[in-house]
């Protein structure tokens, strides 16, 4: 079995950090993992957007050209990227920042208002793990374990006070019902 | 010391580089290789190395002489332009026959290009790159965890012939994290005679240097060293070779590109396609028995390249063009898609010359 992510969104939205934590939890869990980031000029205010596959085998190829799971963080990236996704596979939108719906029907489609739900819950830089909470409960992948080991892989040493509130917006968003 | 962490292709190949003992390292930032000075940056000054950025690639290729000269590992590393830049003094290291480690990373040309990954560079770095008569040992990995043992490999294969060897990798590999494990075995550093690292009045002055105006010297130094080449060819070029045995069609490419070939092949094969790779792990040498072998068995060749087309002449040089050898190629810093490759196969399955 292999999934294949797609992450997009604004520079600054912690996209490549939220890839890079759900890389290590597949590592951590005795998966194959690759992670691509966007690089150069994109990172800078544009989009930024990070590949990441997961696989019981050797990752063929790094580069996500048909992703299973689209997680869009703003308009832009759901514009670019919405008609990519694999049929039957999966869409989660930030709601907050993406007023329109998605306009294919063969996708599942998920929408969490996870900047509104950082804002309000006051970790307005976590919309990203938010998201990236909703996505692991979809697929029955939050494990309280193993999110923290790997978050203690992504977050450093520098902010270890961070991990609980990663963790506190992994359940946010992995709570949240539509 | 075997767990897997989870490392950018860059990271991977400064911490092989600390690993074979390179305590040296001198560049100038360029994307998409900038990691690789940012690691040695944070690392050399804690280990007792050096870490310089130079003014200019020039003047950081001619510091790699330097420390090659006093007999120490040393590497420097870019990308596409500034490999160019460099160019003379890689000459230079040939014509001294100094045992210097170069990483490029490359990105899409000519000229300033772009920033996104190519393979473009496979003629300057197979054929040399630099002006006269010489050869690098050029390696090219596919994947982080080779990011790392080729660099290792890099700097023993470097001392063993005394030679520059290069990592030609792409912006991707550079880019992409996968788990390495940095468990490497590393071989003890060579002595080195020759150096110039002081006579302690117990020997003759050791001279290095590419300068030799006799013609009859520099014929005999360029024969001798194109012995030492044979022996290179020989004995040092590898490949990897993926489901080929009953293949009609043998699918070649190297770097990211063989990755994307791979899972376009494990598609064909589902197919019930006839289809393998040869994977070369070495450009220079160039593995030629892989397609001798298969020369006279598969119907055809598909060479799958970012870039114009260029390791494509390998192989019909390697096969001797006995069967066709087709392209499938996107430049400019985009990699083919899967279904691209996997639509070539299939064209080329159902008998059409394209």
């Amino acid at each position: 079995m292999e999934k294949q992510y797609l992450f997009s969104g604004f520079g600054g939205q912690g996209i490549l950090f939220a890839g890079k934590f759900l890389a290590y939890k597949g590592l951590i869990e005795g998966n194959e993992v690759s992670w691509l980031p966007s690089y150069g000029p994109e990172m800078r205010g544009g989009t930024a957007s990070c590949s990441v596959v997961i696989s019981d085998k050797a990752v063929a190829s790094p580069i996500v050209a048909k992703p299973d799971v689209l997680i869009a963080m703003n308009l832009p990236s759901l514009d670019r990227f919405e008609n990519s996704v694999r049929s039957g596979g999966y869409i989660f939108a930030d709601s907050s920042l993406i007023e329109r719906k998605v306009k294919r029907d063969d996708v599942n489609v998920y929408y969490v208002p996870a900047t509104k739900l950082a804002s309000d819950n006051g970790i307005p830089t976590l919309a990203n793990m938010i998201l990236m909470g909703k996505v692991l409960s979809v697929f029955g992948e939050f494990d309280d374990q193993n999110a923290t080991s790997a978050l203690k892989k992504v977050v450093s040493a520098k902010h270890a006070d961070m991990l609980d509130v990663n963790l506190g917006a992994l359940k946010i968003g992995a709570d949240y019902k539509d | 010391m075997s767990e897997k962490v989870l490392m950018k292709g860059n990271e991977a190949i400064a911490e092989a580089a600390i690993i074979a003992g390179c305590r040296h390292y001198f560049g100038y930032p360029i994307t998409p290789q900038t990691e690789i000075a940012a690691y040695m940056a944070k690392k050399m000054p804690k280990i007792g190395g050096t870490f310089l950025q130079a003014e200019s690639e020039i003047a950081a290729i001619n510091m790699v002489y330097g420390v090659s000269s006093a007999g120490k590992r040393v590497m420097t590393s870019s990308s596409s332009p500034g490999i160019s830049l460099k160019g003379e003094g890689i000459s230079y290291l040939a014509g001294a026959d100094l045992p210097a480690f170069i990483v490029n990373v490359q990105r899409g040309g000519p000229g300033l290009g772009g920033i996104q990954p190519s393979q473009s560079d496979y003629f300057q770095s197979t054929r040399g790159g630099g002006h006269g008569d010489y050869h690098m040992i050029v390696l090219a990995p596919a994947s982080v965890q080779e990011m790392a043992e080729l660099t290792v490999k890099g700097f023993d294969l470097a001392d063993k012939y005394r030679m520059t060897a290069m990592i030609l990798a792409d912006g991707t590999l550079g880019q992409m994290m996968e788990p390495v494990s940095l468990d490497i075995k590393v071989s003890p550093e060579p002595e080195k005679p020759w150096a110039t690292n002081g006579t302690k009045m117990q020997r003759e002055h050791n001279i290095v240097n590419s300068l030799s105006l006799v013609p009859d010297e520099l014929e005999q130094l360029n024969i001798e060293r194109f012995k030492k080449y044979a022996v290179v060819e020989q004995n040092e070029a590898m490949y990897e070779e993926y489901k080929c045995d009953d293949a009609e069609i043998v699918v070649t490419a190297f770097g990211i590109a063989a990755r994307v070939a791979m899972h376009a092949i494990d598609r064909a094969r589902e197919e019930g396609i006839k289809v393998g790779l040869i994977r070369p792990i070495t450009l220079w040498p160039f593995p030629k028995a892989p397609f001798e072998k298969y020369a006279d068995k598969a119907k055809c060749f598909l060479s799958v390249e970012l870039s114009m087309g260029q390791m494509i002449e390998d192989v019909k040089l390697a096969t001797k063009c006995k069967k066709p050898v087709y392209l499938c190629n996107r430049v400019g810093g985009i990699i083919p898609t899967p279904d691209e490759v996997l639509d070539f196969i299939r064209k080329l399955n159902q008998g059409g010359a394209l």
